[in-house]
């Protein structure tokens, strides 16, 4: 048999304790979904389905807002374009066909290809363990904890007697925080609350928050 | 079929549709840097304006209400370094106080 290398030992390492903290953010939207008036099993087909946590707080966010279906699903997919992103990275690293292929899809998200792009430094193999690993250990723990949230806030009935409201936007700011690294993506921030609050008496429910990924075209599509 | 029931359908099948789009073109494509750029931009601006909504907004109207105290807990306890749960839990905690209170 031989000996696990130092080098998987911290790959697994960093694969479990990602995996275990997003655990947490499936908590959160478990109780925001049923909070938001999706059923158990829609909240937990979220989980297990959509699989990214950002497009999947997006939708509840926009529909508990008031907002279509439409505007929910929109919202969710410019979220979620980053994943195209991310295979287009992973793909000549995990060189997968077939079924495998269509799986490794499935998990490519933030957490793996973080992960993965984390252990460059010690090779390709170390990188395709971690991927696998965070992929498949982040899709076991966010679907416990969703149906564990689901479940949770299903018991606690008015989710403003239990603050549930206000803890769904600090999951959206907890979501954020950690994206604002520059001055630009602070004063971008703030343009965005403002303009949604804006268009909120103006304009049905959702399309404010989509109107504003015209501020992050204008930005990001500029000249340099 | 209910509007909840589309959503996540057409969110799910959207989500997977996008995964498997990266995998699915030819690598220069999607790889010019404004498009990058822009990617990056995209989640804090709509998660941003979620924020705002979510707890400024009722329907179409703008009110402030106990989740605004919420917020204001949720931004010091993220100013202090604090790790995720303990915001979310700091925040629903302050809301329901204040809710309760009024």
């Amino acid at each position: 048999m031989p000996v696990v290398s130092a080098t998987a030992k911290s790959t697994i390492r960093d694969s479990l304790s990602v995996s275990l903290t997003v655990g947490a953010y499936g908590i959160a939207f478990g109780a925001a979904s049923v909070a938001a008036g999706f059923s158990v099993l829609q909240s937990c087909i979220l989980s297990l389905v959509t699989f990214s946590g950002a497009s999947q707080f997006a939708l509840v966010g926009v529909m508990s807002s008031g907002g279509t279906a439409l505007a929910g699903i929109a919202t969710a997919s410019l979220l979620g374009f980053r994943n195209s992103l991310y295979g287009l990275r992973m793909s000549p690293i995990l060189k997968t066909k077939g079924l495998k292929r269509l799986l490794a899809a499935h998990v490519t998200i933030d957490e793996s290809t973080g992960v993965a792009l984390s252990q460059e430094k010690h090779g390709q193999d170390a990188m395709r363990a971690g991927f696998w690993m965070t992929g498949l250990g982040v899709f076991l723990f966010w679907n416990l904890f969703t149906l564990a949230g689901a479940i949770g806030a299903k018991a606690m009935g008015n989710p403003a007697s239990w603050g549930l409201d206000a803890a769904v936007p600090a999951a959206f700011l907890g979501l954020v925080w950690p994206r604002l690294t520059s001055p630009l993506d602070r004063t971008l921030a703030i343009s965005a609350m403002a303009l949604a609050l804006a268009l909120t008496p103006l304009l049905p429910a959702g399309l404010p928050i989509i109107a504003t990924a015209f501020l992050a075209l204008a930005v990001g599509m500029r000249k340099q | 079929m209910s509007a909840m029931w589309l959503g996540v359908i057409g969110t799910s099948a959207a989500a997977y549709a996008l995964k498997l789009l990266g995998y699915s073109v030819p690598q220069n494509f999607l790889s010019h840097p404004r498009v990058q750029r822009t990617n990056t931009l995209i989640p804090i601006v709509l998660l941003s304006a979620l924020v705002a909504v979510q707890t400024f907004a009722v329907k179409s109207k703008l009110e402030i209400d106990h989740r605004a105290m919420g917020l204001v807990v949720a931004t010091v306890a993220l100013k202090f370094r604090a790790p995720f749960p303990v915001v979310v839990v700091l925040a629903g905690l302050t809301s329901a106080l204040v809710y309760h209170l009024r």
